[in-house]
């Protein structure tokens, strides 16, 4: 199983693998992290790495998620490379220290393996755990398959430690679905993934470097009238930025490693298409196999794969609904109670629209939540709602209908 | 992105955010938040007598005000110590007392 630096090798290995995989072949310095299902066996696998010197890396066990990412503030503030993993509510307890990293502009990297939110307990696909820490100054990228968990990852450090862009950045795919299910992953020869992400720089980074033997005060208290504005305006100004960076690195990594990653987002059938659901994660991945099938029928439909977030596709949404699509379906697996939609990203899609040169009309919906099975079948049924919105106004009435919004699977009743 | 520019708290006064470093950091220097002493509303009093020069004082102060070399009877530092007293909690002798700061 040792990687050495010689021929490329596939490996079968589940998709929490895939993301131990990619910190060790990132040759990250040090991992901190404290176990949560369905996360644990990505850091199972990672201390087995470094028991066994595979890895050479430090590993912080500590006694939470809170302190976990308050370990990597430091160690990422050395100019280590620093990576994490965590799920549902280790992620919500560690948010706080989510904004010392982004905020100190540190690069660090973490995989999620999304849960639903207690209580009641559930462990299963329900990305409302990431979504709720969307606006911490992270990039947010899903991956929908277990090689992407893999080379995102390599892609990751590359793209957090540009000094252009400094922003740390989360892996997100769904518990259990890609987190516990076996595929094969291609793992290149280490040489070539040390060339594409050489290690972070000796010295430290430029903005912030903890050493000894040149003492600095970091966080300092900023007063009203002094910059804490401008140091947040830096913050959205680097996300803004990324994108191109984001683009510039995928294209790079395709080049290099023979893949075929699109960029912030990822069409489906989508030029001449009527009718496009939007979604994420491995929900969005599925998706086009309902699309091939009602294409077999000639239906004009697509599907847009939302792969960030964080920055938000704004350009790449706006060229959709300034283009030919009149209907579109915006997919949540994730609650936002409260928002115009009870969905976070649909509200977001969805804002967008009245900046479009063209009407659009839409549709929210939520799904799958707390693991709940959505099939093709499923999918295809939501298709069918779009097109008769398309062809006669007509939008759902039913009870799974509640405040706009379509709540896949709500129990009504016979 | 930015480096840090060795400016203190006290001083930044940038006059546009294409200037600023990415984030701010602070080499060490004396008092850059003002004269922290004026915060104080007990002062620590040192009785010399009772005083075994240990330095435990010195080691946990947390702003640094305790000016003390082994052997050495400590001096307090009044400009800057806030009053917290850590030291006098820490004292195994009790050298150390809290005393009402005058209106």
């Amino acid at each position: 199983m040792k990687n050495e630096q010689g021929k490329e090798q596939t490996i079968i290995m589940s998709g929490n693998y895939a993301a131990a995989w990619g910190a060790k072949c990132s040759r990250v310095n040090v991992v901190s992290a404290y176990p949560i299902t369905p996360q644990t066996t990505v850091v199972e696998k990672l201390s087995e790495f470094v028991d066994k010197k595979e890895l050479d890396a430090n590993y912080i066990r500590v006694e939470s998620e809170h302190s976990v990412m308050a370990a990597l503030v430091g160690s990422s503030m050395t100019g280590a490379r620093s990576f994490s993993a965590t799920s549902g509510q280790g992620l919500l307890y560690m948010t706080e220290m989510l904004h010392w990293v982004s905020s100190s502009r540190l690069p660090v990297v973490a995989t999620i393996a999304s849960r639903g939110i207690a209580p009641p307990w559930n462990i299963w696909a329900d990305y409302t755990d990431i979504l709720s820490i969307r606006d911490c100054g992270w990039i947010i990228q899903f991956a929908s398959t277990h090689q992407e968990i893999f080379d995102s990852i390599l892609m990751a450090y590359k793209i957090a430690e540009n000094p252009e862009i400094n922003l740390p950045y989360f892996i997100v795919y769904g518990g259990f679905i890609q987190s516990h299910t076996s595929k094969p992953v291609r793992i290149p020869s280490q040489k070539i993934i040390d060339d594409f992400l050489p290690p972070p720089p000796k010295a430290g980074w430029d903005h912030i470097n903890l050493n000894p033997d040149n003492p600095i005060t970091h966080g300092n208290l900023v007063m009203p009238e002094q910059e804490y504005l401008d140091f947040r305006f830096l913050i959205q100004d680097a996300m803004v930025k990324s994108k191109e960076k984001i683009k510039k690195t995928i294209q790079g990594f395709n080049t290099e490693f023979g893949r075929d990653y699109k960029g912030l987002v990822e069409l489906y059938c989508c030029e001449d298409a009527d009718v496009v659901v939007i979604a994420y994660g491995a929900l969005a991945e599925q998706n086009k196999i309902a699309v091939d099938q009602l294409r077999a029928k000639g239906q004009k439909v697509g599907s847009l794969k939302l792969r960030y977030i964080r920055p938000f596709p704004t350009d790449e949404l706006l060229e959709l609904f300034n283009g030919v699509v009149e209907v579109i379906g915006v997919v949540d697996r994730g609650t936002a109670f409260g928002n115009p939609t009870g969905g976070p990203i649909s509200t977001e899609v969805m804002s967008l629209l009245c900046r479009a040169r063209r009407k659009v009309k839409s549709l929210p919906c939520i799904w799958g939540i707390g693991g709940r099975n959505v099939t093709v079948e499923d999918q295809i049924g939501l298709y069918e709602k779009l097109l008769r919105i398309k062809n006669k106004n007509e939008y759902p009435t039913d009870e799974t209908c509640q405040h706009g919004t379509v709540w896949m699977g709500l129990k009504i009743g016979a | 992105m930015g480096k840090p520019d060795n400016k203190t708290a006290a001083s930044s006064g940038y006059s546009s955010w294409r200037e600023i470093p990415a984030v701010p950091v602070s080499v060490p220097c004396k008092g850059s938040i003002g004269a922290t002493g004026e915060w104080r509303t007990f002062r620590p009093v040192l009785d010399a007598e009772v005083c075994i020069k240990c330095g435990i004082c010195y080691l946990y102060c947390p702003d640094g005000v305790m000016i003390y070399k082994e052997g050495s009877i400590p001096e307090i530092n009044y400009t800057y110590c806030k009053g917290c007293g850590i030291c006098v909690a820490v004292c195994p002798k009790e050298a150390l007392k809290m005393v009402r700061e005058k209106q």
